[in-house]
């Protein structure tokens, strides 16, 4: 038992992470095979009309919302870990809320509250006239504003796990050796949560770059809009293709900026999670600004928008018509439930044995794997969708062409299809956390565990699983609130029947319905909550 | 805080197993979620896919109530749908593809994803400028885009007649658009080429471009054209219809453009039975259904026309606007539309039309 091994690189492991990465990267590729005889035609179309301004407005928002939700989610982070003022206990889970809420929805209803129509610039008109200036909230502009505020918290709950688990000691240490509490924060304190917020910013670009629908609500067209516009306007699927590479583009940068942001740092602090740092009590004027700025926060971000939506929804349960379909609303919800459970498990399982097999595997090809992945959250949902579609008919003939005849289950409308496209979909963000939760778990503990005896799948069992606990948590959350959101994929390969939350909201909305989704959005918000609400207690309780 | 590197920091053995158990449940409960699931479609069930949302339930529980025919649909965007269907070619499950706008429709049955129906009901109820000359498929309900104004800000006879006079100078500001992404949008701009060539169509969208506020949805510029933020507009017919449903003091007209040459620019909703329909023969019944008697239900609600001229339009368009006969239609060419809708958005790009 004792005997000792070698830690040479397990082929089996290798393997796996390797099939994985094919798995993910397979169907996004076969869409994109046109990329190598390009259409000429179209690129210097596209040049010489709308793709400047597209890969400007995409510039323009991805910066905008990449520095609005470091801003407000650091910020705020800091704010709540580092100072005590009235209410800054709640505020802490608080702040975390707005993760509940599509960015569809808040992009309708900051529209509708606040855009030209909207009762806002309506009571502005009746103040100071009909052409009094209001900021345009159809713009680059207000698409920052929604984006950031349903966005920040993927910062916001990145950073605070890092202040806790990692800048505590560091902090105090400095503080006792004298440094004052902005000396100890600007030295020490942002150099160690840099990483953190680094990928929490990367999450947050990319789920700025690959939407397509609530930027239009904003008149926005980014390269991701100019995509669609190819393929569904102009019949012309290879064409869109190749104008998604630069939407892959985009996404090499974001990933590229977010390794430079994070430097060579690796602040793996061995073993548990730090003591967190202990806060200050704010005095005077500075406890109120404090309360105001997070409740300002909070309001703006989520009980205004959940108040709008009750508002609508009651309204709509009074009129004659009601919100229709809801007699079927335990279905959707099922069936919502269903599939984040399923791509959660999926997501979850192929997360922990990628980056354990960074471990055990061949490095080189286990970290290519690691990396590779990331290409389903680098492009559109429905790009994955086609593409998924594609390599199962592909799946399909090839059984059939050895005997093997598996109609329609194969091929389309099976939950299976759907768990594997929303797996590609969701794996990076998922495996994102539980690398960094693997990351913390030293690799002398590795070593010893495998020098006691254990083979490299009890050592994951038994060590490696256990210690990031917390990380596999966050992992769950964030995949599984991605996949209860999610819009563009549900509606290419969902099986027959199945319909979910985010679909009701989809078929009220696409006929500008808004007030009538009102009641489905905030359901996929009350359903969003508990997730939200577990990883919060979660928090709070290894605070 | 404590730093651990020893292995007796390992959690005790009774902590694992549990995790372990739960994952295995979990996998175990997800596996068996997905053999109940992934049998769905087949069976006695007619399968539709839908690109149209609105009221089609009841269209589709009435016509199962009335002939004992189960239905199976799914929603979605109309050119995905489309897509979709083309990807699965002989698997899918659809046995009709439902969907909104003539490109859309022609465009799939250049693909070959419809089958040629012979159907003595169906040639007999839809007119033939409204179906596709090989009965591939047939337009079911109608919408006009029409131009919308507010009357307390334009008097009946300074409201522009054509979509070519919003181009005009003088309606610089005043005028609500809406984004080129829209499909309707894009069969309006597809109407002019076919009427007016490339270089006329784009010398009339710069126009619009200039003088245009451009919104992301029909019913906004309604509603500002109602709060008198621009005098007039271009919708669909049916989006009014609905806030004067709602409220019929909404303060927004309609009037039918080009009236005195073409006719107001029209697209339809429509469907055919698909080429690899398991069901064609069930398929072409429902489609003739939906065609004669369940015209009614597929429009109530909605205030679209009826495409089959004998059933009425609902009271509240017919008083509002008037009836199919009360005004003169630019002929749908859907064909044309669907070749040249790649060719409108090229033109809008070109244009600079937002």
């Amino acid at each position: 038992m004792l005997a000792p091994r070698r830690p040479t690189s397990r082929a089996g492991w290798t393997w796996s992470a390797a099939l994985a990465a094919v798995l993910v990267v397979v169907p996004v590729a076969m869409l994109a095979t046109s990329v190598l005889r390009p259409d000429t035609q179209l690129w210097r179309d596209q040049w010489r009309t709308r793709l400047p301004g597209e890969l400007v407005d995409t510039t323009l928002l991805l910066v905008g919302v990449g520095a609005g939700s470091i801003v407000l989610g650091a910020g705020l982070a800091w704010l709540v870990s580092a100072y005590r003022f009235p209410g800054s206990r709640v505020f802490g889970w608080m702040l975390i809320l707005p993760l509940a809420i599509p960015s569809y929805i808040l992009g309708f209803l900051t529209l509708s509250t606040f855009g030209r129509t909207g009762p806002v610039q309506d009571q502005w008109r009746d103040w100071f006239g009909l052409d009094a200036w209001f900021p345009r909230i159809e713009s680059v502009g207000g698409a920052v504003i929604a984006f950031t505020l349903v966005l920040y918290p993927y910062v916001y709950l990145l950073t605070r796990a890092a202040l806790r688990d990692q800048a505590a000691g560091a902090y105090h240490a400095a503080r006792i050796l004298g440094a004052g509490p902005t000396e100890a924060a600007r030295r020490v304190v942002f150099p160690l949560v840099r990483p953190a917020v680094a990928a929490g910013a990367a999450v947050v670009m990319m789920e700025t770059l690959t939407d397509f629908a609530t930027v239009q609500y904003f008149g926005v067209d980014t390269v991701s809009v100019g995509v669609f516009n190819i393929w569904r306007g102009q019949y012309d699927r290879d064409g869109a293709s190749e104008i998604a590479t630069l939407v892959l583009g985009f996404a090499l940068l974001v990933i590229g900026l977010e390794r430079v942001a994070r430097g060579r740092a690796r602040f793996g602090q061995s073993g548990g999670a730090g003591a967190g740092i202990t806060a200050r009590t704010l005095e005077g004027w500075r406890r109120w600004a404090a309360t105001g700025v997070c409740g300002a926060v909070v309001f703006v971000a989520f009980i205004g928008p959940v108040l709008r939506l009750s508002a609508w929804a009651i309204a709509e349960q009074r009129s004659d018509r009601g919100t229709p379909l809801v007699d079927q609303y335990p279905e959707y919800l099922m069936n919502s439930l269903q599939i984040v459970v399923i791509t959660v498990t999926i997501c979850l399982v192929v997360a922990i044995v990628l980056a354990n097999a960074q471990r055990f595997g061949n490095p080189a090809v286990t970290r290519l794997s690691s990396r590779a992945v990331a290409v389903g959250y680098a492009v559109p949902g429905p790009v994955v969708g086609i593409g998924v579609l594609l390599a199962m008919v592909a799946a399909d003939d090839a059984l059939e062409a050895i005997g093997l005849n598996l109609p329609g289950v194969v091929a389309t409308g099976s939950l299976l299809v759907l768990a594997y496209a929303y797996a590609i979909r969701f794996l990076a963000p998922g495996l994102g956390a539980i690398e960094s939760g693997i990351g913390q778990v030293s690799e002398e503990m590795t070593a010893s565990a495998r020098s006691l005896g254990a083979t490299p799948l009890q050592t994951v069992r038994r060590v490696h699983v256990p210690l990031s606990r917390a990380s596999i948590a966050s992992a769950a959350v964030l995949v599984g609130v991605d996949a209860l959101k999610e819009l563009p994929i549900v509606l290419l390969l969902r099986p027959l029947g199945f319909d979910t939350l985010p679909v009701w909201v989809y078929d009220l909305a696409s006929e500008s319905r808004f007030q009538q989704a009102a009641l489905p959005a905030l359901s996929i918000i009350a359903v969003a909550l508990v997730p939200v609400a577990l990883l919060t207690r979660g928090l709070d309780r290894r605070v | 805080m404590h730093h651990s590197s020893h292995p007796n920091d390992v959690p005790p053995p009774r902590r694992r197993r549990p995790i372990g158990r739960r994952v295995a449940l979990g996998a175990l409960a997800a596996a068996a979620a997905l053999v109940a699931t992934s049998c769905g479609g087949g069976g006695d069930t007619l399968v539709v896919y839908s690109g149209r949302h609105y009221n089609i339930e009841a269209a589709f529980e009435q016509y199962t109530e009335e002939t004992g025919v189960e239905l199976e649909f799914l929603t979605g965007n109309d050119a995905e749908l489309r897509e979709k269907l083309a990807v699965e070619g002989d698997e899918t499950p659809a046995d009709v593809y439902i969907t909104v706008d003539a490109g859309n429709l022609a465009a799939a049955a250049e693909q070959g994803l419809f089958q040629p129906l012979e159907s003595d009901v169906l040639q007999s109820a839809i007119p033939a400028e409204l179906s596709d000359s090989e009965g591939r498929w047939y337009g079911l309900t109608l919408r006009a885009r029409t131009i919308v104004y507010n009357p307390d800000l334009l008097a009946a006879d300074e409201v522009p007649t054509t979509y070519e006079e919003l181009a005009e100078p003088e309606w610089d500001g005043r005028l609500c658009m809406r984004n080129a992404s829209n499909v309707y949008q894009q069969s309006l701009v597809a109407s002019l080429i076919a009427h007016h060539g490339e270089d006329e169509a784009l010398r009339i969208v710069r126009g619009w471009a200039d003088n245009a506020e451009i919104f992301s949805n029909d019913v906004l510029i309604l509603e500002a054209i109602n709060d008198g933020l621009c005098e007039v507009g271009v919708t669909n017919h049916y989006y009014l219809g609905r806030e004067l449903d709602e409220n019929p003091e909404f303060n927004v007209a309609l009037a039918w453009a080009n009236q005195d040459d073409r006719g107001v620019h029209v697209n339809i909703s429509g469907g055919g039975v698909t080429a690899a329909a398991d069901k064609p023969d069930e398929a072409q019944a429902f489609l003739e259904w939906l065609a004669t008697d369940g015209q009614e239900v597929l429009v109530a609600g909605n205030h679209e026309y009826p495409a089959n001229p004998d059933v009425p339009a609902d009271p509240l368009i017919a008083t509002e606007f008037g009836t199919l006969d009360d005004f003169v239609r630019d002929p749908l060419e859907a064909t044309v539309f669907g070749a040249l809708n790649p060719d409108a958005i090229r033109l809008m790009d070109e244009a600079g039309y937002g």
